[in-house]
């Protein structure tokens, strides 16, 4: 559906995205991922074709974005960041406009904007002005937006940012929902919104592809990150020294002024040293309150590898 | 060509959705209004050689308010687009730039024209109550009224041009109220300027509005205007594509 190849798109010289590489296949949601000045609205703007690469080219359903632009943005539902609109339109008078503007049949336009003001949920303001509709609503309108000519691909740019947390889960539930028959090109820097609704995570920094793989492939690669939790009044025993003693641990932290004390312990991945530390508890007298195992988030994969770049 | 008419008439209803759209149709009434009734009180006091309608379109008041309205029209047509971003949903859907441009450019002269229409109840007014037409013609009508559309156009043109280089709406109006002023002033320059020799004189004698508004008020159509100002109007207009065209430049 997507496919980009060695796209580069320099600013006054400076570059914002280099030499990106990367294939999104239909019905894919690939999330991408990065911190703010990565290079992700960049990369979405030309595949948008909102503007030329400096380099390289990108192509959407085969349609090369820069030389056949007009049937390339045929087959797009773009949503750009922070959802530009006129606010002196009503929603549904703007969604028509938009219907009209995208191709959409005469004869179809009505019930392809009910359809979407039904989907996200538009139907108590579709009267109103948009420029007096608050931040949640202007984001729908923008989904809405990019639904109406029922595109194979869906390009959005930020979708859930400045909703709140309700709002958020209706439109990850949406888009996960979406995700059955369209492609989903999604950018976000909300770490469990990717985790829940993407197939492939493409990590970005620094206008580079770091890291690309499925979620669980991410995690796998970085399990260390997780580990076990423990929390344990040891005593006249240092704690940590024993701890470091199993094999499998890696590194011991030390959290707790009072009696009990708080130990996140680093382990080598695929390791379970559950057994051994509770083991130890008991030989050594401990009394423990908690015993628990950190599951890796793509939180770790993200600070790991955007973090490691910059020291 | 349903996008184009599309996004004309989003472009027509965006001129009555703003407050701008108002103020500038309340501030052409009145001025040409002022205009009218000067030139008939003027009329009454002494004789004059030419009519109430010739008097009306040749008026310093009404190219004073003739040069102010351009800029006030365009300046909104691309800078604010650029300016609140919604230049981006606009060019990422299948239209064509041209389209885009054209659809502006003709929105905006329809509110111009839309703005001209009052004026015609000036000389409905005029001939119910003397009971005399204000021209000798209706081919005076016909001229007058032929080139306030051609130098509309080429005015217009010029505006979306200005509009279109950059995201200020401010600096878009200066720009143009600059450059149509200028070109206005072309006219004058052979009433200032009075030892030039008699060509330079025909030569800028051929870009005066003046003249060619004299000229047609009185019912004279000359072709070399009009063909003057389509052709002007073609080149803005390909320019202004051009610029807008050229956020998609490699560079």
């Amino acid at each position: 559906m997507i496919k980009v190849e060695n796209l580069t798109k320099r600013y006054a010289g400076q570059p914002a995205i280099r030499d990106l590489n990367f294939e999104v296949g239909r019905g894919e949601i690939m999330g991408f991922l990065g911190p703010n000045g990565a290079g992700k609205t960049t990369t979405m703007r030309i595949l948008a074709s909102f503007m030329p690469p400096t380099s390289g080219r990108a192509t959407i359903a085969g349609f090369d974005v820069f030389e056949q632009s007009l049937q390339a943005r045929a087959h797009l539902g773009y949503m750009p960041e922070n959802v530009p609109l006129y606010s002196d339109m009503r929603v549904t008078e703007y969604l028509r406009y938009r219907a009209a503007l995208k191709g959409v049949q005469h004869r179809r336009v009505t019930e392809r904007v009910g359809d979407v003001k039904e989907l996200c949920g538009l139907k108590s303001v579709e009267n109103k002005l948009i420029g007096a509709l608050s931040k949640g609503y202007r984001q729908r309108v923008g989904l809405a937006d990019a639904l109406l000519a029922e595109p194979d691909l869906l390009i959005l740019d930020e979708p859930t940012i400045g909703l709140d947390p309700n709002q958020i889960r209706q439109v990850r539930e949406l888009i996960k929902n979406l995700g059955e028959q369209h492609t989903i090109l999604l950018s976000t820097h909300i770490l469990p919104e990717v985790e829940m609704t993407c197939s492939r995570v493409i990590i970005i920094h620094r206008g580079r592809i770091e890291a690309c793989d499925t979620p669980e492939n991410l995690l796998g690669k970085i399990r260390q990150a997780g580990g076990v939790v423990l929390e344990a009044k040891v005593g006249k025993d240092n704690g940590a020294d024993e701890l470091k003693k199993i094999s499998g641990v890696r590194e011991v932290i030390t959290d707790g002024q009072d009696d009990w004390k708080r130990f996140s312990l680093r382990v080598e991945s695929g390791v379970d040293v559950r057994e051994e530390v509770f083991r130890l508890a008991t030989e050594r007298h401990w009394s423990l309150r908690e015993l628990s195992q950190r599951r890796a988030t793509l939180e770790d994969v993200f600070v790991e590898i955007t973090h490691s770049d910059a020291v | 060509m349903r996008k184009f008419y599309t996004l004309f008439s989003r472009e027509v209803r965006g001129y009555f959705h703003s407050p701008i759209a108002y103020i500038v149709l309340i501030f052409f009434l009145i001025v040409s209004g002022i205009d009218f009734y000067f030139q008939v009180s003027f009329m009454n006091q002494r004789q004059v050689q030419y009519t109430v309608q010739e008097a009306f379109f040749n008026s310093i008041f009404f190219w004073f308010a003739f040069v102010l309205i351009f800029p006030l029209i365009t300046m909104r047509l691309f800078a604010e687009e650029f300016k609140l971003g919604t230049i981006e949903p606009l060019t990422t859907v299948p239209v064509r730039d041209w389209q885009v441009v054209l659809a502006k450019f003709f929105g905006a002269l329809v509110f111009y024209v839309i703005l001209w229409i009052p004026t015609l109840l000036y000389f409905a007014i005029f001939l119910k109550v003397t009971n005399e037409p204000a021209a000798h013609s209706a081919g005076a009508y016909a001229g007058s009224y032929l080139m306030l559309l051609l130098l509309g156009m080429f005015y217009l043109s010029i505006g979306c041009l200005t509009s279109v280089l950059t995201r200020n709406q401010i600096i878009a109006a200066i720009i143009s109220f600059c450059a149509i002023t200028l070109l206005f002033f072309l006219g004058l320059v052979q009433f200032i300027l009075l030892d030039v020799s008699s060509e330079t004189r025909d030569l800028l004698g051929y870009f005066s509005a003046i003249e060619h508004m004299g000229t047609f008020s009185r019912g004279v159509i000359d072709t070399r205007p009009i063909v003057l100002y389509v052709s002007m109007t073609i080149v803005m207009l390909t320019l202004t594509h051009q610029a807008f065209q050229s956020r998609k430049w490699r560079l």
